[in-house]
């Protein structure tokens, strides 16, 4: 099967990889770059366990093919913090208990960051709806919620 | 074990857990994160057909495609025996198992495994599963579970006898079991009544539906020893049941646990670990499976669907008199429903003098049901507590009051043997009576909903080794997977038992190879059971570390106590010495004895079940029929909240799954019994834009059998939901939901047609 050369901005850093054109942008995370924090739950654009940014909106992976990521600007879980130095959302996901199994949370801090990338104070309900593509099925969302409110306010300065 | 200390220094705090940067960075490994070095991937053959006869299967063209480099089916797994293993509550077939894990005579539910290949890339194994040809004899098949009970139902298995009937029936059914319950005199306690409601319910069969779908690699070598990573409840367990399905000696098997994508009982069996493994001993090399999400809903065990039939009787004053209950639960395709847990559980809230639970385990052409979140109790508490509901509405009396009235307490008789052994029960009634959102206002199509819950909880075997390090850190290993924040409630009962900073101690979960046996992370047994292994193990090290002062010192054992991390002497008798801290003890650690450290293995009594109270308010909308809850409010006996976030936790994430059980989830089965549903798009978990905050009220009635008060807190959380939001779009909207789920149409059928609806 013939592959197609790829290149593309991973996490800040130029990338380039091969893939079969069936391939989706989660699989060549996965299983050809080694960046497993990107979960597959579903397969089908449903959890969001697999989100990642490209160009700044929030896309489920397993729903992009490989070959489309050319020339895109891609962001996953393993860019968020900066070094040791970790992003307030993950920091608050921390210290909110935001988390249970954790299978989810790479999803949820990758499309929370993209909700504050555009919206710095979102209410509640704002954050719920942005989040509904996210499932989670150990906290109820209710400390994942707090989490992302209080990582908001912190990076407002409020 | 009474040395309950009142104040603490970890317990009851809220320190960051110790695993928790990997997660939040995304590198911590799961089921599905592991590669090996030429590792094969490999795929599972399913049946399209809810039942058929397997006439024969072909795999010689699937074995001879390039990339093959294994194909199984049922004839590589040895014949188990026909037996029931195990406490009854909780019994195992491995003859029904081994049919579950690859069929054999007959595919029993769509999806049912029956071929497997491991081959070089997905593509390829997915091709030769194309490959594999099956001739199948499709037969008759029965979804539900009373379908299922009549007498000319087609028969899952043809030599099914009902146990636990006397005389035994002469001809097979799909009733694997009948079970019963009886306590006082049922007759004359209805003929006392002064109101009695009988009322039918149905629930719909629902799923655990963790996000991560079962993963596994498994790797076998030539020499016989086999290796296992997976994401599971309890790698002992996988390691166990594997090893048994493979006819292997349980010490020729190595389980290692990855971090689990959550589970809530449907991770304590095993699906894919033997397949990886057979195809791994069969390729040699080393072989991933990872199930699609749709394998997860078609093949991963559900909790039952039911039928249930519950009559309470009640004297004017709202104390039960009597009470009986009809629990016909679908156990799927093999025998093993929990509807023994729903006979036991579901009157347990309540002292009652005459009651009686009947229970009917049933198989049907649907994946065999496995544990889910307190399993069965949630299905009766339904029935029961929305009867409840109805009775003191009928009485005019507030449904807390009623319950508080039959509150059982330290002592009662229970229905199923035992005394209750704790109080705790009316402590939630109470909780949530006194909470000021139970009296504020509401609007019209508005109503406000209770109900409450009852689970065993678990105890059962569980090890821990402690080991200090030479710089007086300090490692705690345990044998529990952690789903929710184990480790850190571990860590806190280490630091608080030696008396040093939580983050000196690293928690870490071990290998099968590396700690001792312990049970699946289950029946909310963690904090509890492997908590008490945690605090033995420390007590010994601190044992060993008294008698290396005692040593430096050159006095008697019996002289030196252990306090606030330091060993000190016992009295000024003892000599002028100056505390030894852990650090200087561990420093010297050489010089006294060698490496410190201690193992220690239990399985303790001492369980307190788990009670709760909930209520909600919820909105109907007329137009819909759409149900939205606008508060809920969850009280429950924790015992001792260890690390209350992740008590909180537990119950919010218990709560939000009731809310799906009530108003969403279903399996729903084509005509020619398919799960139409199997993604997460038609099967609908709760969403964050679905859900209210979830606040969680941790009452505290301390647990005498647990050094720091703990009880099982994971959850009987999701008992009360589903009745407790019946019972408020009863009082909202005038109309009684006795079906699971509570879904628009359903809601706004009964809306719309036109009359209240009555209990009989």
């Amino acid at each position: 099967m013939t592959k197609h050369h790829v290149s593309a901005t991973i996490n800040g850093e130029p990338a380039e990889f091969l893939c079969e054109a069936q391939q989706t942008l989660l699989d060549v995370l996965r299983d050809g770059l080694n960046l497993t924090g990107s979960k597959e739950g579903c397969s089908s654009g449903d959890c969001g366990a697999c989100s990642v940014i490209v160009d700044g909106r929030v896309v489920c992976s397993c729903l992009m093919l490989a070959v489309e990521a050319e020339g895109h600007a891609i962001e996953t879980i393993e860019g968020l913090a900066r070094g040791t130095k970790l992003h307030p959302l993950q920091q608050k996901f921390l210290e909110h208990a935001a988390l249970q199994c954790g299978f989810c949370t790479p999803g949820l801090l990758v499309a929370a960051k993209a909700l504050l990338d555009r919206n710095p104070n979102p209410s509640e309900t704002e954050t719920r709806y942005w989040l509904a593509g996210n499932l989670c099925r150990c906290t109820g969302y209710d400390k994942v919620i707090r989490a992302v409110l209080d990582a908001a306010a912190e990076l407002r300065g409020a | 074990m009474n040395d309950i200390v009142q104040q603490f220094k970890w317990v009851g705090t809220r320190p960051i857990r110790p695993d928790g940067v990997p997660k939040v960075t995304g590198r911590a490994l799961y089921g599905a994160d592991l590669t090996m070095p030429g590792m094969l991937i490999g795929a599972i053959l399913r049946s399209p057909h809810a039942h058929a006869r397997i006439r024969s299967i072909d795999t010689s063209k699937a074995a001879a495609l390039p990339g093959v480099k294994a194909v199984v089916t049922s004839a590589d797994f040895p014949e188990r025996k026909f037996e029931y293993v195990g406490p009854e509550r909780v019994a195992v077939n491995f003859w029904h198992m081994t049919r579950n894990v690859m069929a054999r005579e007959k595919v029993l539910y769509e999806g049912h495994a029956l071929a497997a290949v491991a081959a070089i890339s997905k593509a390829v194994a997915d091709e030769a599963l194309a490959l594999i040809e099956v001739d199948y004899e499709v037969l008759p098949h029965v979804i539900d579970v009373e379908a299922a009970m009549k007498p000319d139902a087609p028969l899952l298995f043809p030599d099914m006898i009902t146990r636990g009937v006397d005389p035994a029936p002469t001809k097979p059914s799909n009733i694997s079991k009948r079970i019963e319950y009886k306590l006082g005199d049922l007759e004359a306690g209805f003929a006392a009544a002064d109101e009695i409601v009988e009322m039918e319910f149905k629930t719909a069969a629902v799923h655990q539906a963790y996000i991560e779908p079962h993963g596994c690699v498994a790797r076998f070598d030539a020499d016989g020893q086999g290796e296992v990573w997976s994401s599971s409840q309890g790698h002992f367990v996988v390691r166990a049941l594997t090893a048994q399905l493979l006819g292997m000696k349980i010490g020729d098997l190595r389980v290692y646990p990855a971090e689990i994508g959550g589970g809530f009982g449907g991770k304590t069996v095993v699906y894919v670990e033997p397949v990886a493994t057979m195809l791994a001993r069969k390729s040699g090399c080393p072989v991933k499976i990872v199930m699609s999400r749709e394998d997860v809903f078609r093949a991963s065990g559900p909790t039952s669907g039911s039928a249930m039939r519950v009559k309470i009787g009640v004297k004017k004053d709202g104390k039960i008199v009597a009470a009986d209950g009809e629990f016909k639960y679908q156990a799927g395709a093999f025998p093993g429903s929990p509807v023994m847990n729903g006979c036991m559980c579901a009157f347990s809230p309540y002292d009652i003098p005459n009651a009686r639970t009947v229970g009917y385990d049933v198989v049907c052409n649907r994946p065999k049901a496995a544990a889910y979140r307190a399993p069965g109790s949630p299905i009766s508490a339904f029935a029961v507590e929305s009867v409840l509901d109805v009775l003191a509405q009928k009485l005019g009396m507030d449904p807390l009051q009623m319950r508080l009235k039959n509150a059982a307490r330290a002592g009662t008789q229970m229905l199923y043997g035992p005394k209750l052994s704790h109080n705790g029960y009316a402590e939630t009634i109470e909780a949530i009576l006194n909470h000021p959102g139970y009296k504020t206002p509401l609007k019209k199509n508005q109503g406000r909903g209770v109900a409450s819950g009852y689970w065993f909880n678990g105890g059962g075997e569980s090890s821990a080794t402690v080991h200090v390090n030479e710089d007086g850190t300090v490692v705690v290993a345990t044998g529990s997977p952690d789903i929710g924040g184990t480790r850190a409630s571990m860590a806190i009962m280490a630091a608080e038992t030696l008396g040093i900073d939580y983050d000196k101690v690293r928690p870490i979960v071990a290998d099968t190879a590396s700690v001792g046996y312990t049970h699946v992370t289950g029946g909310s047994r963690v904090t509890f059971a492997t908590g008490i292994a945690v605090v033995e193990a420390t007590k010994k090290v601190i044992n060993d570390l008294c008698a290396r002062a005692a040593m430096t010192w050159k006095v008697d054992v019996e002289g030196v106590i252990w306090e606030n991390g330091h060993a000190r002497p016992a009295s000024s008798n003892v000599g002028d010495f100056e505390p030894l801290s852990l650090k200087e003890i561990a420093a010297k650690r050489a010089l006294t004895g060698g490496p410190i450290g201690a193992e220690a293995g239990v399985n303790p009594g001492g369980v307190a079940p788990g009670f709760a109270t909930q209520f909600c308010d919820v909105e109907v909308d007329p137009e819909t029929g759409k149900v939205t809850v606008l508060r809920y409010v969850a009280a429950q006996d924790v015992g001792r909240a260890i690390h209350p976030s992740y008590v909180e936790g537990q119950i919010q994430g218990g709560v939000a799954q009731g809310i799906g059980w009530a108003l969403n989830e279903e399996y729903i089965y084509s005509a020619k019994g398919r799960l139409d549903n199997p993604g997460f798009l038609d099967y609908r978990i709760p969403v964050a834009s679905d859900l209210p905050m979830i606040e969680a009220v941790l009452v505290e009635v301390p647990n005498p059998g647990h050094p720091y008060g703990a009880k099982g807190v994971g959850e009987v959380n999701i008992c009360p939901p589903m009745a407790a939001i019946a019972n408020a779009i009863d009082r909202a909207v005038g109309r009684r939901l006795t079906e699971l789920p509570m879904s628009p149409p359903k809601v706004l059928a009964a809306i719309d047609s036109g009359t209240e609806t009555k209990a009989r």
